[in-house]
Order: C-alpha cells, then sequence, then structure tokens
C-alpha cells in the first residue's frame, strides 16, 4: 500500500471553488436595513418608458399577450385565465398562454425569459413567489414589454399594473368574520394555505391575524397556519394531520381554491363532518356538494373569470398607452364598466360574493 | 454488499443455511413489528387519541398505497434491478382511472381495476423488456421512463384536473369505505402482500427471483430463465403500481397529472427499511410492506405529537441510514457464522 | 468490498474491461468508443439546432444561450464532480437536498446579519460536510452508496426544513443577486456559466490529466483490481464524495442568489436530472467509463432542447420530460443494440467455421436460450 500519495487534483479544484467566490467578493453585504431597503426600491426599468397616458388613443392592432398562471392544471386559474382571453379577443389581440406543471417559486422564471424572446406586447403573470420572478419581469419590461399582475403580486417594480380580487384587507378581515359566526366565537382555529410564499395568502393571513385581536374574537385561537402548497393530496393529509394534532380544532379557514376543496373532501367522510366548520374561498362548482351535504355552510369566492377579464383589458389599456399604470388613470374593462387604478398600481375588482345553501345553484364557475 | 451473498457452501449445510436465512428474515421482520409497537406504544401515552380507531383507520389508509408499491419494488429489488418508474406508472394510471370513471360512470369498478393494472403492467413490460433485452441498466431505464410516463401524462391530462364531484359514489367508497371495521384499500393491501409474499416463498417463480438477485451467473447455469423472470418481476411492479393509481383516484377523489410525484424513493426507502437489500437477493415482501406501515405511522405520530412536520422527512432518513448499517452489521454477522460451520463440517 | 454493482452481468463493458487487457480499464473499445458518443452528441445538438430553429426564429440567438444556459446552471454544476462519482461505480443521489440544505443555511445566516461573503463559503462547507457523511458510511461500513444517498435525500432536506422551515427569505442585496442573474462583463453569457466553466476545467484536467483522474477509472473499472495495485480505495472515494457535496453546497449558494429566493425545498428533483444530464454524456452507471466532455455536451443539448420547447407557442412543454427520458434510455440503449448485432453476427460465422466446442461457462448460453 502506498501511503504517501495525497490527492492533489481535488485540492486544486476545492481551491478554484473558493477563488471563484472571491473573484465575485467585494465589499461586505449584510442584512442590516440599509442594504435591504435599497433592493426593495423603485427600479429604473419599469418608468423607463413613462409617457403620457393618452385614454382616447385605440386599442393597438393585433396585439400579443402571453399569460402565465401560477401553474396548469388548477381549474380556479384555468377560470381566470379565460377571462384574460376573452377580454384580449375583444380588443382583437392574440393570446398565448404558458405555464410551469408545478407551483414553485422559481418555474416561472424560465417562461417568463423565453416568452420575452418571442417579444409579446404583454406579459399577464399570477406570481408564485414576488422576488424570485422579479429579475426576469424587469428584462421583459426593459424590452418594451408591458407587465400586468393579477391574482397574486409581483414586486411591485416589476409590474405596473396589478389586478387585486377584492380588498387584501377586506378578505382576510371577512374570512374570519364568516368562521366566527359559524362557530359561535369559541375555540381553536386552524388555516390551510397554499404555499409559504404565496404573496396573497399571507397578505390575507396577516389581516387575519389581526382581525382576531379585536375583543371580539378573545375566545377563539388560531393554533396553527399549515401550507398544502396547492396540492390537493398535501393538502388533504395536512387537513387530516390538523384534525389528529389538534382535537379541539373548531374550525379551518382555507383561503385557497385547492385548500378547501380537498379539506371539504377530508371532513366530508370523517367523523368531524359539520363539527369542525369549514370556511375559505373556494369555487361553487368545486364546493356544491360539501354544502347540500352540510360539511360546508358558507365561503366566499369573487369571479375569477371577472379577475381575469379585467386584467385582459387592463393590459390592453396599457398596450395602447391609454394608461401607464399611474394611480388615478381610468380604463375601460368591457362588461366591468370603467376603472380606476388605486395606490401602488393596484386595480380591485370588488368585494367577494358568500356562497351558501341557498344561492349556490344560481352560479356556475 | 456481502449481505446479499449468502450462497451454501456445500449442498449439506445448503439446507441449515437457508433456514438461518430464514430466521435472519424473521428476525428482521419482528424487529419491525417491534418498532413499530414501540413506536405505536410510546405515542399512545403521550396522546392516548392515537390509538382511537379513527386514528388507525387513518394510518391503515396512508400505508396503503405504498404497501402495495413496495411490494411489487420489493420483486423488482431481489433481482438485482431497480424500478424508478412507479410513481410515474402511478400518476399515469390514476388519471386513466378517473377519466374513465367520470366519462362513464357506469364502468364496473373491476373493469377499472383490470384497465389500470394491465395498463401499469404494459408499462412494467416496457421497462422489463428493455433491461433484459436491451441490457439497459434499470437504473437508467426506470429514470427514463419515469420522465416518459410523467411526460405522457400531463400531454394526455393537457393540464386539466379530475375532481370527486364527477366519480361515482361507488366507486370513491373503496376509499373511504371498510369492511368489518377494517378500511377496503387496507384489506386489498393485506391480500396483495399476502398473495405475493407466498408465491415469493413458496413457489419455484419466487425463489428463482433470490437466485437471480444473489448470483445472477449461477441462476443462469442452474438453468433459471432469468431474463423472463426479471421481466416479470418488472410486469408485476408495474401492474401493482397500476392498482394502487386505481386505489390514489378512489381515496383523493382529485387527480391530475402530478399524482404520485417523488413515490418512487419513499417506496424504495419503505422496501429497504423493511430489509430488502438494494442490490439483490434478500428481503421479504412482508418486511417491505411492514416498513411502509412503519414510515406511513412515524408521520402520523410526529403529528400527533405535534412535532414539526419538518422533522418527519429528516426522521425517515435517518431511520433508513440505521436500517441499512443494521442489515450490514448482522450480514457480517450472518456470513461469519456460516463460514464457521462450514469450515467445522469440512 | 466487491461492489455488485460493478460486476453485474447486465453491463457488458464492465465484465469487458480490466482483466482483458492490460491497459487502463475503459470498457468498450476504449477512447474510440467515446469519441463516437461525443461526435453523436454533438450530432444530436446540431439537430437540435435545426429543429429549434424551424420551431421559432428566435431559437439560435444569443437570448437562448443567455436564458437556456441559466435555467440549468446549478444541474450542469452539479453534474460535475457527480461524473466523477459515477465514473467511480458509486452514486450520489442526495445533491439536490445537499443544494436545498445550502439554500436554508444561507437563509438562517442572514438572517443572524451575516454577510454574504461569508455565508458562501460555509455553504461550501456545510455541503463539502454532507458529502463527508455520505463518504464515511459508504466506504467505512461498506455501505451500497444507492441506498445511503437515498436516506440521506430525505435526512439533508429533512434538516433543511428544520433549519428554517416553511419560510423563504427574499431580502438578498440586488448586487449580490444581480451578480447571479447577470452577464458577464458585457457579454452573453451569464456569470453562472462562467463558474460553471471555470469549473469544468477544472473538473475536467482533475479526471484527464492526474494520477488521481486516472485512478478513479480504476476504480470504478474494477475495484478490487484497483485496491490490490495499491491504489486508496476509501479515501478516493471519500474525496469524490466531498467534492460532490461542496459542490452542491456551492449550487445552493448559487440558486438562492439567481432566484432572490432561499429556502429549504428548492431544488426538489434535481438529483434525478443531473443523473440524466450526466448517464447521457456517455458515463457509465456501472462507473469506469465517462467523460467531463460528453456531460458538458448533454448539458447543452438537454438545454437546447427545453429552450426549443419552451419557444415554442404550439408545443406543448410537456414534451421535454418524454424527450428527455427517451434520449436517456436511448443512448444506453443504442450501442447495446449495435453491440448486440455485432456479438451475434460474430457468432454465426463462428459457428460456420470448424470451431471445436468450447468449454467454459458459455456453454450455458445455449441452455438459457432454449429454456
Amino acid at each position: 500500500m502506498r501511503k504517501s500519495r495525497t490527492p492533489r487534483g481535488p485540492a486544486a479544484v476545492g481551491s478554484a471553488l473558493v477563488l471563484t467566490l472571491a473573484v465575485a467578493a467585494c465589499g461586505s453585504t449584510k442584512n442590516d436595513s440599509s442594504t435591504s431597503s435599497g433592493s426593495g426600491g423603485a427600479s429604473t426599468s419599469a418608468s423607463a418608458d413613462t409617457g403620457k397616458a393618452n385614454p382616447n388613443a385605440p386599442y393597438k392592432k393585433g396585439m400579443k399577450v402571453v399569460q402565465i398562471p401560477k401553474q396548469l392544471g388548477n381549474p380556479y386559474e384555468d377560470i381566470e385565465d379565460n377571462g384574460t382571453k376573452k377580454a384580449v379577443e375583444e380588443v382583437g389581440g392574440t393570446f398565448v398562454r404558458k405555464g410551469p406543471t408545478d407551483a414553485g417559486a422559481s418555474t416561472q422564471v424560465p417562461i417568463i425569459q423565453s416568452s420575452t424572446q418571442t417579444k409579446p406586447d404583454a406579459i399577464v403573470i399570477a406570481g408564485n413567489d414576488p422576488d424570485a420572478v422579479a429579475p426576469a419581469l424587469k428584462q421583459a419590461a426593459a424590452r418594451g414589454i408591458k407587465v400586468v399582475a393579477q391574482d397574486s403580486d409581483v414586486a411591485p417594480d416589476a409590474r405596473k399594473v396589478f389586478i387585486n380580487q377584492a380588498s387584501s384587507e377586506e378578505i382576510g378581515r371577512d374570512e374570519v368574520r364568516l368562521l366566527g359566526q359559524q362557530i359561535g366565537y369559541k375555540g381553536q382555529i386552524a388555516i390551510l394555505s397554499a404555499t409559504a410564499n404565496a404573496t396573497n395568502q399571507n397578505t390575507w393571513i396577516k389581516f387575519m391575524k389581526d382581525e382576531l385581536t379585536k375583543p371580539k374574537y378573545k375566545d377563539m385561537k388560531l393554533v396553527k397556519v399549515a401550507y398544502g402548497d396547492d396540492d390537493d393530496q398535501k393538502s388533504f393529509q395536512q387537513t387530516q394531520g390538523l384534525i389528529q394534532a389538534y382535537p379541539k380544532l373548531a374550525g379551518i379557514i382555507s383561503p385557497t381554491t385547492v385548500g378547501i376543496a380537498a379539506a371539504g373532501r377530508y371532513l366530508s367522510k370523517s367523523p368531524q363532518k359539520g363539527k369542525i366548520k369549514l370556511t375559505g374561498l373556494g369555487t361553487p362548482n368545486q364546493m356544491r356538494k360539501f354544502v347540500k351535504d352540510g360539511t360546508v355552510e358558507a365561503f366566499e369566492l369573487w369571479n375569477p373569470a371577472d379577475v381575469g377579464y379585467l386584467g385582459g383589458y387592463a393590459t390592453a389599456a396599457l398596450v395602447s398607452g391609454q394608461i401607464t399604470g399611474a394611480e388615478g388613470e381610468t380604463f375601460k374593462a368591457g362588461h366591468l364598466g370603467t376603472r380606476k387604478i388605486g395606490a401602488n398600481g393596484e386595480v380591485i375588482l370588488g368585494p367577494p360574493t358568500r356562497f351558501n345553501k341557498a344561492n349556490i345553484d344560481k352560479f356556475d364557475f | 454488499m456481502s449481505t446479499a451473498a449468502t450462497p451454501a457452501p456445500t449442498p449439506a449445510a445448503g439446507v441449515r443455511a437457508r433456514r438461518m436465512v430464514d430466521l435472519a428474515l424473521r428476525v428482521r421482520e419482528l424487529g419491525i413489528i417491534g418498532a413499530l409497537a414501540l413506536l405505536i406504544l410510546v405515542t399512545a401515552v403521550i396522546e392516548p387519541r392515537f390509538v382511537h380507531a379513527d386514528s388507525l383507520r387513518n394510518l391503515a389508509l396512508n400505508a396503503a398505497i405504498f404497501a402495495i408499491l413496495a411490494v411489487g419494488q420489493t420483486l423488482v429489488l431481489i433481482t438485482r434491478n431497480v424500478d424508478l418508474s412507479v410513481g410515474s406508472v402511478l400518476g399515469l394510471t390514476a388519471y386513466m382511472s378517473g377519466e374513465l370513471l367520470s366519462k362513464h360512470p357506469g364502468t364496473s369498478i373491476l373493469v377499472v381495476v383490470a384497465l389500470a393494472m394491465l395498463m401499469g403492467a404494459a408499462c412494467g413490460l416496457l421497462n422489463g423488456v428493455l433491461v433484459t433485452f436491451g441490457r439497459v441498466p434499470a437504473l437508467v431505464v426506470t429514470l427514463g421512463t419515469l420522465y416518459v410516463f410523467r411526460g405522457l401524462a400531463f400531454l394526455w391530462t393537457n393540464g386539466s384536473q379530475i375532481n370527486a364531484e364527477t366519480l361515482p359514489d361507488g366507486f370513491l367508497n373503496i376509499g373511504t369505505g371498510s369492511f368489518l371495521g377494517i378500511p377496503t384499500m387496507a384489506l386489498i393491501a393485506l391480500v396483495v402482500v399476502l398473495v405475493v409474499g407466498q408465491v415469493l416463498r413458496d413457489y419455484r417463480p419466487g425463489r428463482e427471483l433470490y437466485a437471480i438477485g444473489s448470483n445472477p451467473d449461477a441462476a443462469r447455469l442452474a438453468g433459471v430463465r432469468s431474463d423472463r423472470r426479471v421481466c416479470t418481476a418488472f410486469v408485476v411492479s408495474g401492474a401493482l403500481a397500476g392498482l394502487g393509481g386505481m386505489l390514489f383516484t378512489a381515496r383523493f377523489g382529485t387527480v391530475d397529472a402530478t399524482a404520485g410525484t417523488g413515490y418512487e424513493l419513499t417506496v424504495v426507502s419503505a422496501a429497504v427499511v423493511g430489509g430488502v437489500a438494494i442490490f439483490g437477493g434478500v428481503g421479504s415482501v412482508y418486511g417491505a410492506a411492514l416498513g411502509a406501515v412503519l414510515l406511513g405511522t412515524i408521520t402520523s405520530a410526529l403529528i400527533v405529537l405535534k412535532v414539526d412536520s419538518f422533522w418527519q422527512q429528516a426522521a425517515v432518513g435517518a431511520l433508513l441510514l440505521l436500517a441499512i448499517a443494521f442489515d450490514r452489521l448482522v450480514g457480517l454477522r450472518l456470513d461469519a457464522a456460516l463460514r464457521q460451520r462450514s469450515s467445522r463440517r469440512a | 468490498m466487491p461492489d455488485l454493482a460493478t460486476s453485474s452481468p447486465r453491463d457488458p463493458a464492465a465484465s469487458a474491461a480490466g482483466a482483458a487487457d492490460g491497459a487502463p480499464p475503459r470498457g468498450r473499445g476504449g477512447a474510440a468508443a467515446l469519441l463516437r458518443w461525443e461526435v453523436l452528441i454533438a450530432g444530436l445538438i446540431l439537430v437540435t439546432c435545426v429543429v429549434g430553429q424551424a420551431i421559432s426564429s428566435q431559437f439560435l440567438t444569443t437570448d437562448s444561450f443567455t436564458t437556456g444556459s441559466l435555467d440549468l446552471s446549478e444541474i450542469a454544476l452539479m453534474a460535475l464532480p457527480l461524473a466523477l462519482v459515477i465514473v467511480a461505480a458509486e452514486i450520489d443521489l442526495s445533491i439536490a437536498s445537499v443544494l436545498g440544505l445550502s439554500s436554508a443555511v444561507m437563509a438562517y445566516l442572514w438572517n443572524q446579519g451575516l454577510p454574504i461573503e461569508l455565508i458562501a463559503p460555509i455553504c461550501i462547507v456545510v455541503g463539502g460536510l454532507c458529502g463527508a457523511f455520505n463518504g464515511l458510511l459508504v466506504t467505512r461500513l461498506g455501505l451500497p452508496s444507492l441506498a445511503v444517498t437515498i436516506g440521506t435525500l430525505a435526512l439533508f432536506r429533512g434538516l433543511a426544513f428544520v433549519v428554517i422551515g416553511d419560510a423563504s427569505i427574499t431580502d438578498f442585496p440586488t448586487d449580490w443577486t444581480d451578480r447571479a442573474f447577470g452577464n458577464f462583463a458585457g457579454t452573453f453569457v451569464p456569470n453562472t456559466i462562467v463558474l460553471f466553466a471555470v469549473l469544468a476545467v477544472a473538473f475536467a484536467v482533475l479526471l484527464h490529466a492526474t494520477p488521481f483522474g486516472r485512478s478513479i477509472f480504476a476504480v470504478g473499472a474494477n475495484e478490487e483490481a484497483a485496491w490490490f495495485s495499491g491504489l486508496r480505495v476509501k479515501r478516493i472515494k471519500l474525496t469524490l464524495f466531498i467534492l460532490s457535496g461542496a459542490v452542491a453546497g456551492l449550487a445552493g449558494v448559487v440558486i438562492s442568489l439567481r432566484n432572490s429566493t432561499a429556502a429549504a425545498n428548492v431544488g426538489t428533483g434535481f438529483e434525478l436530472t443531473t443523473v440524466a444530464a450526466v448517464v447521457l454524456g456517455g458515463v457509465s452507471i456501472f462507473g469506469g467509463r465517462g467523460t467531463i466532455g460528453g456531460v458538458v455536451l448533454a448539458l447543452l443539448l438537454l438545454g437546447g432542447i427545453q429552450k426549443a420547447l419552451t419557444l415554442s407557442d404550439s408545443i406543448s412543454s410537456y414534451w421535454i420530460q418524454i424527450v428527455t427520458g427517451a434520449l436517456l434510455i436511448g443512448s444506453v440503449l443504442g450501442p447495446n443494440l449495435v453491440q448486440r448485432a455485432r456479438e451475434a453476427r460474430s457468432h454465426a460465422s463462428r459457428s460456420r467455421g470448424s470451431w471445436p466446442p468450447r468449454l467454459g461457462p458459455d456453454q450455458a448460453r445455449p441452455l438459457e436460450e432454449d429454456a
């Protein structure tokens, strides 16, 4: 046995590893408020081509719009995207839909980049992660592509307009009110969310927690926020886990259509059916069965097709120069009438609809 | 991997040796049962609700599909191959079952079962032929078909999803119903485990799989039709993944093309925890099924104990490492004992 | 300890190698075959270029290279050391989990207020330690690396969640994230790909031009023979696992900065894509054969196919998986079938001549065939 040979090669590769890093390193960058605040500031790219808005400009002919949903195969997103498609086609544009197969933080990035290469007039996106997609969206904006976020926002400096389903604050507080009524303002409650990074979810949850601090809810205790990743099976198992871990659970709020459907399916076949109250955001078609069999008393949602439709018209208005995304501008949105851009480039669709046994059969989406 | 190689040194010692190996295997299975009992006991003491009927029912339901897949995987692993495509086959057949039933709700459930298993078997046959006739390593073949089958599932579904509302209640009852207090799905899994277990233990085709896995060249010399046997193992694994896919749809009701993503590694883990050697020749389907139950129980126990679910994955990994390290040590001991015995006889 | 994988009957390369000739065991025709393989992949890349250009006029642009290669950065990085591990007849399936753990550790340390300049080396060291853990289990306890790294795949990913939970960190400084996302000094080559190129050269030299590299081939082709000829087999394997872990740790830093998101779940499933790239690159899964050049070409091919399919408005991106899987199988199946045909022909010509009946194990063949 030769003992003298020491592997020099690997050491060389190792030092190459360290060297390449050292080359890039210049100056210390720490997580202190001074540097991190710089990253959130307004970027130049988004405002580079801010001309004057001309509300009466005609719709640009043959505009090409790429729609990027959170993931393919999510029925809620399908409805929403069809709304966008309808709007874009109403103004004579063409519509292409491309999406990732899972809702991971960075799965949308390659799709944004490839879409950018095909030079569309606009990209409409429902962001999986506000920051992961921001650099790619800024690149697109730098090439003159208008970026609109709908349903789930991206970093504000990476888009012009955000179509919000309803005021985030209103949704969050209303969910707690709805559940409070059902459980008599008493007992342990849990939240079944989508992914831990989803912007819309986290904003709603923030307002739910805030609402719960009011004296009215002093006997309601939030014991757990579980994440089902907008994956049906995982949401199903998370529901099962919540009920096993918290035997005294009185209610669950699931502000995601995938989550509430999975939770409803679990509860409808379990002994706790009707005892543990379930509410949240769901589509009438998915929830009809559970409302009728008594698993769910009431839940809420806006019309996702309208969210997409509004997004489509906002996009068309942006591309045609009717708006620039500044607060106070207005644009026409087909059958939704004239809409106004609020603070931070947000356009709000309106208050959500509550669905229960009495009215659910009037809706089909 | 000398745990795999325990061929009898002399014909006379052969019977004894086999008995010893059998004993070692049985001890191995008892070991898992012991671990399982301990886990349930400790959890039950801390949180008595854990052993309530409802909780145990969930436990059985969660483990059933994995146990069925682990049985198929065991057959393949014993022949010194591996089937990484099971998760994708499950996804494909799960969607097929859902699509069939939502379009034709009147279809007999037996027809759905047969079609799902047939489709799975066809996938398995493709794997088997590529491995045996094409002489492509199983790891490469099934890694490739993992992608191909998953891609086909996506193409087929085109992003759509099947909802529980469109499925007949009779079908969904397989996933939630029970017979004599035992969940139907657990019963199905039990039947699969017992039937395949007996064939593997006591019948020629089963024993030949061990021969192929322990020493492929020797098996061939002894006249074992090894290519055909290996192919069969893949076909059975595929068919069971097909059965698993159908059960997946019955249990979860909502299916899209991502059903069963990542199952392959959990299934291999369950088999290995259950004492199936990753390089062939050793293990039983009983062990593998118990491994699946143990993994499922750990998950449930951690949830009940309110341990963050994050720890679950780490615990499963650690358990797997412990299991193979334990097998290695036992294998070394067994080897030494066998060698000693045969030298004494000589 | 003899590794059963290397002596599997299903791998003609491994059984033919080593014993037959005294030359460095490279299996199946040695350098000539390797060259042919790389030419074949290069040909496939050309086909991809033609088809890609037909799909979209945007395909043959620097933009495509920039964005297409950026997507594959981390997989490309991890493929390099993995190729070495596989050449040594082992496998490391835990790399994607090490990447996740590295990202989680990065998030944690950033929250603690450490600078990136310090976090990055720590993450690489953490990765190296993970690799060492794998390596020690494989070499000291003699456990099969396939089982060990499936175990640590779960273990390391679990630890990543233990470190940071469901949270994700997105407030990394823009100069760093821009660096990871941006191009190198005004060119169209992303910085991450420059990093990859540097490491690719380093690994190519290590594998093909150093005694250590030759010993990797020797270990992979016939471990026992390598041991008897005085190579420190365990030490070599341990080193390879550490390298694999360290580079996965680096990839964790890269992906976190590139996506401006550090979380425990990043890179889930990357391990299989990376293995696919390495095998497609002509590295034998049973060890003893393969080149870094082949792996680089395979990455180019995969990247090209992905780009072409994502650029298309009409072709479903789901085809990516199907094409990748089929290529992977085809890359091994094709040469095997050719070899089979050649064997059959020589068998036929041999039996036509007046050969004396051969003795030895080959006699078993008819038995197997008529059975």
